[in-house]
C-alpha cells in the first residue's frame, strides 16, 4: 500500500511540472530578442577590442560594417511577437492541460503495470544471511581450486572437492576431481563407487559402460559396498535383463541392516519391478511425471521418423527409450537410424557408440 | 521499495518526455509562449526523474541487493565499492541508463539558458532532445530493463573482470558525454530546420557544446585506447577494431563540425554545410551504440548478445537518421546561404579541412561497415585491419595536417597564400632541420618516424607561430610581446593549444616506429632483452585475491646493465566468471614505456614472455590531452566573436582577429 502511495505522489509531482508553466501569466514577459541583441553586443565587443589595440582601425571598420549588416537584418525579420492571450490561446492551454493530465499518469502506469513488480516483497534479510552462507562456501571451493591448481597431485584434496562440486551441480568438474583423486590416492571401493555415480549423474542417469566398470571394480575389492551394487543392478534393469536386476536388488537387500539409510530407495526399485508397467520413470530422475516423458519421446520419435534428423538426435531417442527402460524400442531407434543416416559415417559412428553404450547389440533379439 | 521508485520515475520520464517532445512544437507553430514555456519545466522535470532513478539503481549495486537482476548479473559482494558504483554501467541497461541521464542533463542545461537562447530555438530544440529522450527511454523500459527483480539469491555473478579497473570509472562517462553533447548539437539544427533560421546567433549558442563535446570525446577515446593498451596485453594502442572506429566517426565528424561551426559563428557562412555535419555527427554517434550494444560486433563492449535489442536500436537509428535527413532534404533550400570568401582565406582552408576530415570518416565507415554488410549478405566474413586503414586513412590525414598550419595562418575572406608561407618560414625551417637531424643520428633505422617527428614539429611550431606573430614583431620587447601574447582571447590560445596537441600526438604515433619487441620462454633467472633494455626474471608466484588469483612474474628491468627497478606482469583467473585475463607491467622510463605480457606457464615452470620498449609511447595520450585542455580553455572564452574581413586593400600580412 505505502509504495503506491509513493508512486501516486511522484505522478502528482510530475504533472505538476507540466500544469505549473501552463498556468502563469505571460503578458510581462517579453524576452529581449536575443537576435538583435547579439549583433549589439558583438558592435560593442569591436569598439572595445579597437580600444585595447587587438583590432587595427581599418579591421574594426570592416568588423563593424558586417556586424550592423547583421543587425539591420535581424531586426527585420524579428518574431512576429507571442500571442498568449485570447479563446484560442486559453483553448490551447486546457488542451494543453489535459495531454499533460493523461498522457503522463497513464503512460507511467502502463508502463510499470507491464514490468514493474509493485508487490515485490523485498527478501534483503534472507538474501543477506544466505549471502554470508555462500560467500564462505564460494571462498572455501577458491582456497582449494587455487591449491589444487598449483598442487594438483594432492588427491585428498581432489577427493574433498569433489562432493562439492556435485552439490554445487558442476558435475563433469566432479567427475575429473573423483578421477583425479583415484589417479593419486588409488582405487578404493567407496571412491570408485562414488566415482561410478558421478559419470551416472553426468549422463542423466544411465550407467554407461566406463561407470559400470567402475562400479565392478569396486565390488571386486569389497564385496559389501553397497552404492556399487545398487548401481549395478540398475545397470542391469536399464540392459533390459529385469531378473537379474531384481535378484541383485534383492540380494541387497538381505545383505543390509535394516536401518541402512538406503533401504526405503532399494525397496521401492523392487516394488517398480514387481508391478506390471516397467517404463515408469526411474527414481533417479527429476521427477517429471512419466507420462510428460514419454509424451516429450514419442513426440521426437513422430518427427525423426517423418522429417529425420541428427546423429545426436536419433543418439538422444535411444537414449531416452533405454531410461524409460522400453529396450526393445531402443534397439528398433538404432536400426531406423542406421537406415536413415547410411550415407552418414559420421553419424554412423555416433549411433553405434550410442548403441554400444547402452548396450543394446547384446539385447537385441 | 527505493528499486521499484526508481522504475516508476523512469515510467514517469517516458511521459513527461512526451509532453516535452508534443506541447512545445506545437507552441512554435501558434507562437504560443505559454505552451513553449513547458519545454524548459519539463526537460528539469525529466533530468529529475531520470536522476532518480539512476540513484536507485546506483543504490542497488552499493548495498548488493541481489533482488534486482541486473545487480545479480553484474556484481558481487566482495566487490570494492568504486567497481560496484561503475559497474552501474559496465552493463548494457545500466550503460543506457547513464546514456539517457546525460541526454537529460543536457536538455536541462539548455532549459535553464534563458536570456542566451531565442525562446523559439529554445522550445523546438528541447523538443527534438525529447524525441530522442522518448525513443531511449522506450528501448530501457522495453528491451533493456535495468529493474527486473528476481527471488533474491545469495551472491552475484561479478562484472566481466576487463571492466573492473578503475578506466571503467571513467571512460564510458565521458565517452557519453561526448556522444550526447553532440545529441544537442543535433537538436539545435533540426529546430534551426523546423524553424527555417540558421544565423550567427545559432552558432554561439552550438559552439560551446560542439566544443564541448569533441573535448569530452577526444578524452573518451584517448582514455580507451590507453585502458585497452594496458589492460588487454597485446602492446598496441589502436587496433582499427570496430568499436574503436565507431568512436572515431562521430569524433571525426565533430572535429570537421567544430571547425565549420567557427566559419559560421564568424562569418556567417557554410550553413547548410554545418546542419548537414550536425546531423552526421550525431547520426555517427547513433551508430556507434547499435554498433556496440546491439551485438553485431562481439568485443568487451558487447554486455548482450540480443537480437531484439538490435533491431530495437536499429529502428531508433533509422527514425532518426532518415526523419532528420528528410527534414534537411525538405527545409534546408530554406535556408538563407550566408557570407561569401575567397578560395583561398581562412573559410576556404576550413572547408579544406572539412572535406578532408569528412572523407576520412567516410573511409573508416567503409573499413567498418563493409565486412559486415558482406558477412550478412554472402556469410563471407573477411577482416579489415590496420593495412587497410594505413592505405587509405593515412593519406588523407597526413595532407591535412600538412596543411593545418597553413590554414591556421590564412586570413578570413581573402587570403594570400604566399604571404601565409613566408610567416610559416621559420616553423618549417626548423621542422625540416629536425628532422634531417634525427634522420642523421637515426641513419639505419625506420625513415617514417623522423618525418612523423618532423610532421609533429611542424604543426607545434605552427600553432605556436600564430600566438607569436600576433604578439611579436622585429624590435618589440620581450616584456611588452609576453603582456599582448597574454592579452589574445582564450580562445586564440585554445586554438593553437589543441593544435599543438595533435603535433603531440603525431610524435607519439610517429616514435612507434622505434618500438622494439622480443619474444622469449623464461625460465627464474633468464634474461630478455628488447632495444636496451633488458629484464631478467626473479620469481614467479602464485597470489590470492577477493575475487581472483593470479600467478605474478617479478621481473628486474635494467638499462645498459643499470638496474632501474622491479616490474609485475599478472596472468589473472577471476573465480567466479572463471576468467583469465593478463596484466601488463609497464613502467615508465620519461616518455616511453617499459611493456612486459606474461604469456602461457609452462608445466615445467618456465613461462611465455612479451617485452616491448616503447620510446616516447606517452605523446600519444599526453596529445590528445593537450587537444581536450585546448578545446576547454577555447570553450571558457565567451566572447562575442566575428572574424573580421581583410579587405582587398588591406597588406596580406595583416593579422586577422578573433
Amino acid at each position: 500500500m505505502v509504495i503506491w502511495i509513493i508512486l501516486l505522489t511522484m505522478t502528482a509531482a510530475a504533472v505538476m511540472a507540466v500544469l505549473w508553466p501552463l498556468s502563469r501569466h505571460h503578458g510581462q514577459n517579453r524576452q529581449v530578442d536575443p537576435n538583435t541583441q547579439f549583433y549589439r553586443s558583438q558592435l560593442a565587443e569591436i569598439e572595445r577590442d579597437q580600444e585595447k589595440g587587438a583590432l587595427l582601425p581599418s579591421e574594426a571598420e570592416a568588423a563593424k560594417a558586417e556586424a550592423a549588416r547583421r543587425l539591420l537584418r535581424a531586426n527585420g525579420q524579428q518574431d512576429a511577437g507571442f500571442v498568449a492571450v485570447g479563446e484560442p490561446a486559453l483553448r490551447r492551454r486546457r488542451a494543453a492541460s489535459a495531454l499533460a493530465l493523461s498522457v503522463v499518469p497513464i503512460l507511467a502506469i502502463a508502463i510499470y503495470g507491464a514490468y514493474g513488480s509493485p508487490h515485490f516483497q523485498g527478501g534483503a534479510p534472507i538474501a543477506i544471511k544466505q549471502e554470508a552462507a555462500k560467500l564462505d562456501f564460494a571462498a572455501a571451493v577458491g582456497q582449494i581450486e587455487a591449491h589444487l591448481a598449483s598442487n594438483p597431485e594432492d588427491g585428498r584434496g581432489w577427493e574433498v572437492l569433489a562432493p562439492v562440486y556435485l552439490r554445487m551441480g558442476r558435475v563433469d568438474d566432479a567427475v575429473k576431481a573423483y578421477g583425479s583423486a583415484i589417479r593419486y590416492l588409488g582405487p578404493e571401493a567407496g571412491r570408485l563407487a562414488n566415482y561410478g555415480e558421478a559419470m551416472v549423474l553426468a549422463k542423466d542417469g544411465v550407467v554407461s559402460a566406463e561407470a559400470q566398470a567402475a562400479f565392478e571394480q569396486a565390488v571386486a575389492l569389497d564385496k559389501s559396498s553397497a552404492k556399487a551394487r545398487f548401481y549395478l543392478a540398475r545397470a542391469a534393469e536399464q540392459d533390459g535383463q529385469i531378473e537379474k536386476a531384481k535378484s541383485a536388488y534383492s540380494d541387497l537387500l538381505s545383505t543390509s541392516p535394516a536401518d541402512a539409510p538406503w533401504v526405503p530407495v532399494v525397496r521401492e526399485q523392487l516394488s517398480r519391478l514387481g508391478a506390471p508397467q516397467s517404463d515408469a520413470a526411474e527414481a533417479g530422475a527429476p521427477r517429471i511425471g512419466s507420462d510428460d516423458i514419454a509424451r516429450m519421446v514419442s513426440g521426437l520419435a513422430a518427427r525423426l521418423e517423418a522429417q529425420g534428423g541428427s546423429a545426436e538426435e536419433w543418439a538422444r531417442l535411444m537414449r531416452s527409450y533405454a531410461v524409460l527402460g522400453q529396450r526393445d524400442k531402443a534397439a528398433a531407434a538404432a536400426k531406423q537410424a542406421r537406415q536413415a543416416l547410411a550415407k552418414d559415417e559420421a553419424g554412423l559412428k555416433t549411433i553405434e557408440m550410442m548403441a554400444r553404450e547402452l548396450k543394446l547389440t547384446d539385447a537385441e533379439p | 521499495m527505493l528499486v521499484e521508485a526508481g522504475h516508476f520515475a523512469l515510467a514517469l520520464a517516458l511521459g513527461l518526455s512526451l509532453i516535452q517532445f508534443i506541447v512545445p512544437l506545437w507552441g512554435a507553430r501558434t507562437n504560443d509562449p505559454v505552451l513553449m514555456g513547458v519545454a524548459p519545466a519539463s526537460a528539469l522535470a525529466v533530468l529529475a526523474c531520470i536522476g532518480f532513478a539512476f540513484l536507485a539503481l546506483t543504490t542497488a549495486y552499493i548495498t548488493s541487493d541481489f533482488s534486482v537482476l541486473n545487480v545479480v548479473e553484474n556484481s558481487h559482494s566482495t566487490k570494492p565499492l568504486i567497481y560496484k558504483i561503475s559497474g552501474v554501467w559496465g552493463n548494457h541497461e545500466g550503460s543506457m541508463l547513464l546514456w539517457v541521464l546525460i541526454l537529460a542533463l543536457f536538455g536541462a542545461v539548455v532549459a535553464v539558458s534563458k536570456n542566451t537562447v531565442p525562446v523559439r530555438l529554445q522550445a523546438n530544440t528541447l523538443a527534438v532532445q525529447a524525441a530522442i529522450t522518448v525513443a531511449f527511454l522506450l528501448f530501457i523500459l522495453i528491451a533493456s530493463n535495468p529493474f527486473t527483480r528476481i527471488t533474491p539469491v545469495g551472491e552475484g555473478q561479478d562484472l566481466n573482470p576487463l571492466l573492473q579497473d578503475p578506466g571503467l570509472a571513467i571512460h564510458p562517462p565521458l565517452l557519453y558525454i561526448g556522444y550526447v553533447g553532440f545529441s544537442i548539437t543535433f537538436a539545435f539544427a533540426c529546430a534551426a530546420l523546423i524553424d527555417g533560421r540558421i544565423d550567427a546567433v545559432w552558432a554561439r549558442i552550438v559552439r560551446p557544446w560542439t566544443l564541448g563535446a569533441w573535448s569530452f570525446l577526444t578524452l573518451g577515446i584517448a582514455m580507451g585506447s590507453y585502458w585497452a593498451y594496458y589492460e588487454l596485453g597485446w602492446g598496441g594502442w589502436w587496433f582499427w577494431d570496430p568499436v574503436e572506429n565507431a568512436s572515431l566517426m562521430p569524433w571525426l565528424a565533430g572535429t570537421a563540425l567544430l571547425h565549420s561551426t567557427v566559419v559560421m559563428e564568424k562569418r556567417d557562412a557554410l550553413k547548410v554545410w554545418t546542419i548537414l555535419l550536425a546531423i552526421l555527427t550525431f547520426s555517427l554517434s547513433l551508430l556507434g551504440t547499435f554498433l556496440v550494444r546491439s551485438g553485431v560486433l562481439t568485443s568487451v563492449h558487447s554486455f548482450a548478445v540480443d537480437p531484439a535489442r538490435g533491431s530495437f536500436i536499429l529502428g531508433i537509428l533509422v527514425a532518426f537518421i532518415g526523419g532528420s535527413f528528410a527534414l534537411f532534404a525538405w527545409r534546408a533550400p530554406l535556408l538563407r546561404q550566408g557570407g561569401l570568401f575567397a578560395p583561398v582565406s581562412r573559410e576556404g582552408a576550413l572547408v579544406v579541412n572539412n572535406l578532408f576530415l569528412a572523407t576520412a570518416c567516410a573511409t573508416v565507415f567503409i573499413g567498418t561497415l563493409y565486412p559486415l554488410a558482406l558477412e550478412v549478405l554472402t556469410g563471407e566474413k573477411i577482416s579489415v585491419g590496420a593495412p587497410f586503414f594505413n592505405l587509405t586513412f593515412l593519406p588523407l590525414i597526413i595532407p591535412l595536417l600538412l596543411l593545418l598550419p597553413f590554414g591556421q595562418t590564412l586570413a578570413w575572406k581573402r587570403g594570400n597564400f604566399l604571404g601565409t608561407a613566408q610567416r610559416l618560414y621559420a616553423a618549417m625551417g626548423l621542422a625540416i632541420v629536425a628532422t634531417l637531424a634525427l634522420l642523421a643520428v637515426t641513419a639505419g633505422g625506420p625513415v617514417v618516424a623522423p618525418l612523423g617527428i618532423g610532421l609533429g614539429t611542424f604543426l607545434i611550431l605552427g600553432s605556436l607561430n600564430e600566438i607569436v606573430t600576433r604578439s611579436w614583431s622585429k624590435g618589440t620587447r620581450l616584456a611588452v610581446a609576453w603582456r599582448k601574447a597574454a592579452g589574445l582571447p582564450r580562445s586564440a590560445w585554445g586554438t593553437a593549444i589543441a593544435h599543438a596537441g595533435v603535433g603531440v600526438t603525431v610524435i607519439g604515433i610517429a616514435a612507434t616506429a622505434w618500438g622494439v619487441e622480443a619474444l622469449g620462454t623464461m625460465k627464474v633467472g633468464d634474461r630478455l632483452k628488447a632495444g636496451s633494455y633488458e629484464i631478467r626474471l626473479e620469481r614467479l608466484v602464485p597470489r590470492v585475491e577477493a575475487n581472483y588469483r593470479e600467478d605474478v612474474a617479478l621481473l628486474m628491468v635494467s638499462h645498459n646493465g643499470r638496474e632501474l627497478g622491479n616490474l609485475e606482469t599478472m596472468k589473472r583467473l577471476y573465480v567466479t566468471r572463471n576468467m583469465p585475463t593478463t596484466e601488463a607491467g609497464i613502467m615508465t622510463v620519461g616518455l616511453g614505456q617499459v611493456y612486459a605480457s606474461l604469456g602461457e606457464i609452462q608445466s615445467d615452470g618456465s613461462i611465455g614472455l612479451r617485452l616491448y620498449y616503447k620510446p616516447l609511447v606517452l605523446l600519444i595520450w599526453l596529445g590528445a590531452l593537450v587537444m581536450a585542455a585546448g578545446g576547454a580553455l577555447s570553450l571558457t572564452d565567451r566572447r562575442l566573436r566575428i572574424g573580421a574581413p581583410a579587405r582587398a586593400k588591406v597588406p596580406p600580412s595583416s593579422v586577422p582577429a578573433e
